[in-house]
């Protein structure tokens, strides 16, 4: 037994090792993370090369060679570079669509409004019902008069003229307001034991996620008033808000019920012992827990809830995509799409980014109290 | 007692009465004057037949007609709420109820008259299928056409009249179909297809106004199909097609008649008996239709004659340069033919 | 219920109608009759609209003639053709797409999510901010840019010839093809054989590795019996081989094959968008392995290949197959945005033949259970896959 162990185990002490460097020099930094061997060597160079080819030419044409402000597109088509100057020009319609120009403050007032009671309400100093219940029950209510008018000497404007960016707010806060309680009922359906409620919230969830949201918008859109009797209106915006609330719903419910399996049995039989009926254990013990593990994936469908408010475009609804695309059908601008849809892309990029990031922010806070 | 029998009697009383008092209305007609306003589904994207100026006001060809119907219902055509519908939404927008009535330059065909549930106006344009190509393929008439790429939008009778076009000529092609129409006109001026199939008055837009040069466009000769445009409403209110109907035939008539905006107001105290049947103080025609009694005479002051909806919307001076061609009156040598006011 | 029975002053018929039992059972017929209540009221109205505007109904139009044609299509398609043939054009290309799609996102997603934790600072953060800057940008505003990009390209009389025969215009990309010939059928059959062979090979390979601790030779032999068989057959019937080149004729190319620009935009904007999503998949696969276990193997003297082989991708897989499913039932559904830039799917041409029907219900309806079919058949393939490698035991 002795001479094998001796094989392997050393019998004194091990040479020193150098300390860990606190700072690497520049060009240790790049030994280590660049050119560590040949292979990392090789794709730093090809990844290099390749930065070299495009992103000077792309700085020049962004930046450089960009005509910022023009009256007319005569100046855009004399310069090499961008053409910035159709976002000024095209502004109003790219931002409210179809909105009657006159009335335009009160789209931009209303944006203005919910991005301010968004930030408000990230901010976790108020997270309180005295604070959260009428802001949130204020906010939306000057919105929507804003939007809609009829009131304070307003004019009334339909929800058919809406457009821009302000229609994308309302599509998107609609579809999260209506589909998060539709989640959580499908979740809690789904774990029901009652066999019947069971089977019909599987039913529902499978069959919603098997579609494509284009068809689910078709419905809402095209054939959902066939199913209502004669004379009995509904208006196309809310009709299509609700077909994509059901749809986020569904897949929000599939996450929801993640955080569900994830509680301990343990919480559950704590709540009963205390004689808490189904409904307080639900709302007290069991969602506040599970609401809080899923949070990544709740934040990942919302996100995706507002990059899929642009898919209203296919059943005619003037978002700010859709609305853009009418900005630069005019002759006079209609090569300088590029321009538009990347100003486009850098707004919904900033959204979405701004959510995920939120979205870790919140996670690790909330994780704070884990911790001990 | 007495307060008690109040409700039943008056009940009964509307029961009875309302018959005589004039033809009740039917269900579409009812919905409109509940709401205080007509829908009318409509393109939307196409400045001088149907869009919307960039400050939202709603104008156009087919936009025109449905204000006209708005006046005969309430006299004020502002009263009309529009609907911007694809080619794929207007037909579904139109049974299920969503709009009351369908101005979205569609085309009369039997199926749609039948299987589809639908009742057409009297056509307001006189339109056919045609062919824009690129100056610059040198192309003169359809049959030099083989192995071109054509823009079609989809779900149209285009599509049908062109894939029968092709085969009539017993050559080939290939169908770039998009629904959006701005992506279409996109894709055609990128020279993604060498044709553009729609029916001529929306060539003529494409041209005069999307186009960036409109002198390198040539429309062809070819007349592939007939495309007579009408407004739709879906069956089931017999009365409202007939408030329809007539009011595209009272624009006919107010130019057969040399009723103008302009000179309305003059015409109102005219001598002839037929002007008087129709303008007049007296006249019995709109309570006859159950509509405002006044009715051809606020047409013609808030919307105009049919002349003049043409020439300000598509006509010689405006940017589509359109011919009357056969949608001039018969007595010119056109087809327009309102049957008598009386 | 406990309580209700400890009580004792209730009579076994209200401590019934207190039980739990109880109250579940009135839900649950509450629940079921609003369900059937509304299923039904939606479906009369339905019915009595149709009926009362005179809208045909049923799908006996699936048997008409369509009247139209389709660009793009795999199955002999003309005007003539019925409804239902029609739109078995549009599906075969949804699913085209599709299986494209899913090939090159994953190719393309497994790179960059390899590129995300390597330890190449260059290429970890180009990945990280392809990830971001894709997967932060709606998926139809990325198609629409490409298809507008697409569009900009010079017309077919002054098209790009990237190399001989191989052209890139505005009508999309064109490429020579292999005339097709009878033997191509054999030669698919011998890469089948050659498959199968090696799959035995890999087997016989295993069990021998298990009882006497020696694996046979397997890449070289594999790779032989794939390529050499269907190569064999070739040879042997004299290597036919003939292409068909493009060439400008009149407005368009004729011979070749086309890839149109809106079937590029398309799943350039798929591939793209989903990709981001995988590479953040493999990147939390491979990160879910621990360190331990790369170094125990290192120590076990297993070699860097069999590393990733036997130790990493084992264990990675496990995490990744799951919610990589997810993301292809993602493609596929999120191909239907092909229905704005104009590629003909199975979307697309439905809503022509919803046009000229028009009866929106049924076929959206038909539409649904298609995808659904789709979607189903997908889930039920991934999870036997998963089934597959999963833990034993």
């Amino acid at each position: 037994m002795a001479t094998p162990a001796a094989a392997i185990v050393k019998a004194g002490p091990m040479a020193e090792l150098p300390p860990p460097l606190q700072r690497l020099s520049i060009a240790a930094w790049m030994r280590e993370n660049l050119f560590s061997g040949w292979r990392s060597t090789l794709v730093t160079l090809l990844l290099g090369g390749i930065l070299l080819i495009v992103v000077p030419p792309a700085i020049q044409w962004a930046l450089i060679d960009a005509v910022w402000y023009a009256a007319d597109s005569s100046a855009c088509r004399a310069a090499a570079g961008a053409c910035w100057a159709v976002i000024p020009e095209k502004h109003r319609v790219m931002f409210f669509g179809l909105y009657p120009y006159e009335e335009h403050w009160r789209p931009a007032l209303a944006l203005l409004l919910y991005i301010a009671g968004l930030a408000i309400s990230g901010w976790s100093r108020t997270w309180r019902m005295s604070i959260l219940l009428p802001l949130w029950t204020a906010l939306p209510a000057a919105v929507l008069t804003l939007m809609l008018g009829g009131v304070f000497g307003m004019p009334y404007v339909d929800t058919s003229q809406w457009g821009g960016l302000p229609l994308t707010m309302v599509i998107f806060t609609g579809t999260i307001v209506l589909g998060m309680p539709v989640a959580m009922l499908l979740a809690l359906g789904r774990r029901a034991r009652m066999p019947v409620i069971r089977v019909l919230s599987v039913f529902m969830i499978e069959f919603v996620r098997g579609v494509p949201l284009v068809t689910i918008l078709f419905t809402a859109a095209v054939i959902f008033p066939l199913f209502l009797p004669p004379g009995f209106d509904t208006d196309k915006m809310v009709r299509i808000v609700v077909g994509m609330a059901i749809f986020f719903g569904c897949y929000q419910a599939e996450v929801i019920r993640g955080g569900l399996q994830a509680i301990p049995k343990g919480q559950y039989e704590a709540a009963d012992s205390l004689g808490l009926g189904y409904w307080g254990k639900t709302r007290k013990i069991v969602l506040p827990q599970a609401l809080r593990i899923v949070i990544p994936g709740l934040m990942n469908h919302i996100i995706s809830a507002f990059k899929n408010s642009t898919l209203v475009i296919i059943v005619g609804l003037f978002d700010f995509l859709n609305a853009t695309g009418a900005a630069v059908s005019d002759p006079e601008w209609i090569n300088y799409y590029t321009e538009a849809y990347l100003f486009v892309a850098l707004v919904y990029f900033l959204g979405a980014y701004a959510l995920s990031r939120y979205s870790h922010h919140l996670e690790r806070r909330l994780s704070l109290g884990r911790q001990y | 007692m007495f307060g008690r029998l109040v409700l039943p009697a008056a009940l009964l009383g509307a029961v009875f009465l309302a018959p005589v008092a004039h033809a009740a209305d039917g269900p579409t007609v009812k919905a409109i004057k509940d709401r205080g306003a007509l829908i009318c589904g409509s393109d939307g994207t196409r400045p001088g037949i149907s869009a919307p100026d960039s400050q939202g006001r709603w104008g156009g060809f087919d936009v025109e007609f449905c204000r006209a119907v708005a006046v005969a219902i309430f006299g004020d055509r502002e009263k009309v709420r529009f609907i911007p519908l694809t080619p794929v939404q207007r037909f579904p927008a139109l049974q299920s109820g969503e709009i009351d009535v369908l101005s979205r330059s569609t085309t009369k065909t039997l199926t749609r008259d039948t299987v589809l549930g639908f009742n057409f106006a009297p056509v307001h344009m006189y339109a056919h299928t045609a062919l824009m190509v690129h100056k610059e393929l040198g192309v003169t008439e359809g049959g030099q056409l083989d192995g071109a790429s054509v823009c079609v939008p989809p779900g149209t009778t285009i599509e049908r009249n062109i894939a029968d076009f092709w085969t009539q000529k017993k050559i080939s092609y290939r169908p770039v179909v998009i629904e959006n129409l701005k992506e279409l006109n996109d894709a055609y001026l990128a020279q993604r297809c060498d044709v553009m199939a729609n029916f001529l008055p929306g060539l003529a837009l494409i041209r005069a106004v999307q186009a960036p040069d409109p002198s390198a466009h040539v429309i062809l000769p070819d007349v592939l199909v007939k495309e007579p445009l009408a407004m739709a409403v879906r069956h089931g209110d017999d009365r409202f097609f007939d408030i329809v109907t007539w009011t595209v035939y009272a624009t006919f008539e107010a130019e057969e008649k040399g009723l103008t905006s302009k000179n309305i107001d003059e015409m109102r105290n005219s001598d002839d008996p037929e002007i008087q049947r129709m303008i007049g103080e007296k006249s019995d025609l709109g309570e006859k239709l159950g509509v405002q009694p006044d009715w051809v005479y606020q047409i013609v002051k808030q919307v105009g004659n049919f002349g003049e909806i043409w020439e300000a919307n598509v006509g010689k001076d405006s940017p589509l340069g359109l011919d009357r061609g056969l949608n001039k009156l018969w007595r010119d040598g056109g087809v327009l033919y309102a049957p008598p006011f009386q | 219920m406990p309580q209700a029975a400890a009580r004792g002053d209730a009579s076994p018929v209200v401590a019934f109608l207190e039980s739990q039992t109880f109250r579940a059972i009135v839900y649950q017929f509450f629940t079921a009759g609003t369900v059937a209540f509304l299923l039904w009221y939606v479906s009369t109205n339905a019915a009595d609209n149709l009926v009362r505007q005179g809208i045909a109904t049923g799908f006996s139009f699936l048997q008409q003639e369509a009247g139209y044609d389709v660009g793009e299509k795999w199955i002999e398609h003309s005007a003539r053709d019925s409804y239902a043939q029609t739109i078995l054009v549009g599906l075969l290309n949804t699913l085209y797409v599709s299986v494209l799609g899913v090939i090159l996102a994953t190719l393309l997603g497994t790179l960059l999510g390899i590129a995300r934790v390597s330890r190449n600072w260059l290429s970890a953060k180009l990945s990280a901010a392809y990830v971001e800057v894709f997967r932060n940008t709606p998926l139809l505003l990325q198609i629409i840019f490409w298809y507008a990009l697409l569009r900009q390209l010079p017309p077919p009389r002054q098209a790009l010839d990237l190399l001989p025969g191989v052209f890139l215009t505005n009508r999309g990309l064109i490429h020579p093809t292999i005339v097709s010939d009878p033997i191509h059928l054999w030669i698919l059959g011998g890469l089948i054989l050659g498959v199968a062979l090696s799959v035995l090979l890999v087997r016989r390979s295993r069990l021998r590795r298990e009882k006497t601790g020696k694996a046979l030779p397997v890449f070289w032999p594999s790779a032989a019996t794939i390529t050499g068989l269907p190569l064999l057959i070739w040879i042997a019937w004299g290597m036919p081989f003939t292409l068909d080149v493009p060439a400008l004729r009149g407005f368009n190319f004729t011979g070749g094959t086309y890839q149109s620009p809106e079937l590029v935009a398309l799943v350039t904007g798929l591939v793209t968008y989903i990709s981001a999503f995988i590479a953040e998949i493999v990147r939390s696969g491979i990160e879910s392995v621990g360190h331990g276990q790369r170094e125990a193997a290192r120590s076990l003297g297993l070699r860097e290949g069999h590393i990733l082989r036997l130790v990493v991708l084992p264990q990675a897989l496990r995490v990744i197959v799951p919610p990589l499913t997810g993301q292809y039932l993602n493609l596929v559904k999120d191909s239907s945005l092909a229905v704005y830039i104009g590629y003909p799917d199975l979307v697309s041409v439905s809503n022509t033949a919803v046009n000229q029907t028009g009866q929106a219900v049924e076929i959206i309806f038909l539409m649904m259970l298609v995808y659904l079919t789709i979607s189903l058949s997908i889930s039920l393939l991934m999870n036997w896959y998963n089934r597959a490698i999963a833990l034993r035991g």
